[in-house]
């Protein structure tokens, strides 16, 4: 299993690995807040707000990698390799190490960038934060297949994530504190487990209580690398 | 090599269910090379992608490369080669990478996939292309590549499935030469009548979800009541009656007997006997559109026309 995992991860990495290019372009957006938004919340912000950045980054990096399952689906490779005895676990695990792979360097080079506008962190806080958004990853990325491989097209895809992701973070948590809002909303960002992993996220680098929100996310993981592997097996015969 | 029975699948859709196979019986013997002919939404697809496991059937059970379809997919997909009908390289991936992985996908070695691969490329006139994305190959090269692709962990049994549509007709022509060189059981299908008559052994006419007619393509042909006799006469008119079912087209007079070929000289010396001018004789073996306009009472051409 572990072959395989290994196999079609290397296999969705190497065209990636040619064009190293679109890593950067995906750091535009998290490089964009990081310097227009994150001045906006003075010197002592960026202990609280790059820590929600990396989640929010995580996010947005990950819910969109069903769309490179949507070339292959259409023609006729998503198919050759379901004939083939390659488990449908690492058909789907090993395209979304790739993804995880690519957000962790993504992930360190936005801590460097954010080390120069005054943020101040550990190595022990910067592995143990790019690890639980590596797993946030993990969940975000596999769900984002399934809904790709049920979708089918383009066009369905695009709503639908869009139509998740904006709610899921505007209700997290990473721009502004909930509890500035009235009580409703604030409960409301409770029951949105992202918000969960935002404040361990948070307490990683402010060493506070991480135990909630990593339960939070090992929760995700499993439940969403359940949905996708049942999406995977299913679609696939 | 397949044995399958009963074989259906039913598409729930919005306008009800559809019943795409209805009940296929299927045999293929070792070393075979069989087509599955029959104009498009005939149900040969839906049958294919039940064979090679993309798609459970609602009915039926199937024998394939010695596994049970239902209960050991895996075994299956272990044991045979499936070229889809669209082309199944990654746009962006090596042409070289692509086919080593298929073949460690099929859990060969690094070393040996990459020595099949070398081998494959060679025989498939892919030599050369290896550093080169999918997505710069021509659409015969891609194709190949896929063939290639289906080979690499040397199966038994290969699906083929339309190998030669959008292609242009020499890379057709050459494609077949490959197919027809694999050595290995080939299980295809096409809505081509020539293709099915260049490359296949055993014909199955498939229409509507079921199959209608198998044999030979030489048998297919001798079951339509036999050669197309046309003669060119002033007298086309005062001889047509001394045949059965012939027709008159101004100076042509055309209708069909059995064994054209023999029977032939024989004919040609009454009708001289008769004092009859002949100005053109020709014969023309049936075409398996023949068989199909036979067993359907439509042309598969007249299908490719619209298609």
């Amino acid at each position: 299993m572990l072959r395989e995992i290994w196999l079609v991860f290397l296999r969705s990495l190497r065209p990636a690995l040619r064009s190293p290019a679109m890593i950067v372009v995906g750091l535009a957006q998290p490089l964009l807040y990081l310097g227009l938004f994150g001045p906006l919340l003075g010197d002592d912000g960026w202990q609280w707000f790059v820590p929600g950045l990396l989640v929010q980054m995580t996010l947005f990096g990950t819910a969109y990698a069903g769309f490179s399952l949507m070339p292959e689906m259409h023609a006729g490779v998503l198919e050759r390799l379901q004939v083939t005895p390659v488990s449908r676990v690492a058909l789907l695990v090993g395209r979304v190490l790739k993804d995880v792979v690519l957000l962790v360097v993504q992930a360190v080079l936005i801590v460097l960038v954010a080390l120069l506008f005054g943020f101040e962190t550990s190595v022990g806080a910067v592995l143990l934060g790019i690890g639980l958004v590596a797993l946030l990853g993990v969940a975000v990325g596999s769900v984002s297949y399934a809904v790709a491989l049920r979708a089918k097209y383009e066009y369905v895809l695009a709503s639908v994530i869009s139509s998740t992701v904006v709610p899921l973070m505007l209700l997290s948590g990473v721009l502004l504190p909930m509890s500035n809002g009235p009580r409703w909303l604030y409960w409301l960002s409770r029951a949105n487990p992202l918000s969960h992993v935002v404040d361990a996220e948070r307490a990683i680098f402010t060493s506070g209580s991480v135990l909630l929100g990593l339960g939070a996310t090992v929760l995700l993981v499993c439940a969403a690398v359940l949905f996708g592997t049942r999406t995977f097996r299913r679609e696939a015969a | 090599m397949i044995k399958a029975r009963g074989l259906a699948r039913r598409f729930e859709t919005r306008q009800g269910p559809v019943e795409a196979v209805r009940g296929v019986d299927l045999d293929v013997a070792e070393g075979e090379l069989v087509g599955f002919l029959g104009p498009n939404g005939a149900g040969k697809s839906t049958t294919l992608r039940m064979l090679t496991t993309l798609l459970t059937p609602t009915a039926g059970e199937a024998l394939v490369a010695g596994c049970d379809l239902l209960t050991d997919p895996a075994g299956v997909r272990e044991r045979i080669g499936y070229v889809g009908q669209q082309p199944g390289g990654g746009q962006d991936q090596r042409v070289g990478e692509e086919l080593e992985l298929q073949g460690r996908f099929h859990g060969l070695s690094r070393h040996e996939s990459r020595r099949r691969a070398a081998g494959l490329l060679e025989r498939l006139d892919l030599t050369g292309l290896e550093k080169r994305l999918v997505a710069t190959l021509s659409g015969g090269q891609q194709r190949r590549l896929d063939i290639a692709m289906g080979l690499i962990h040397r199966p038994a049994l290969v699906f083929l499935d339309e190998p030669s549509t959008g292609l242009d007709p020499q890379s057709r022509r050459n494609l077949w030469e490959h197919i027809r060189g694999l050595g290995v059981t080939v299980f295809l299908t096409t809505h081509y009548l020539d293709e099915a008559d260049f490359l296949c052994d055993r014909v199955l006419v498939i229409d509507h979800g079921a199959i209608v007619a198998e044999g030979s393509p030489d048998e297919l042909k001798n079951r339509v009541s036999g050669d197309l006799v046309v003669l060119g006469t002033p007298q086309a008119a005062r001889i047509a009656p001394r045949f059965d079912g012939a027709t008159v087209d101004g100076d042509v007079v055309s209708f069909r007997v059995p064994d054209g070929d023999r029977a032939l000289p024989s004919l040609l010396r009454s009708l001289d006997a008769d004092g009859v001018e002949l100005r053109s004789v020709q014969v023309h073996r049936p075409t398996l559109d023949d068989v199909f306009l036979t067993m359907t009472g439509r042309s598969l051409r007249e299908d490719d026309r619209a298609a």
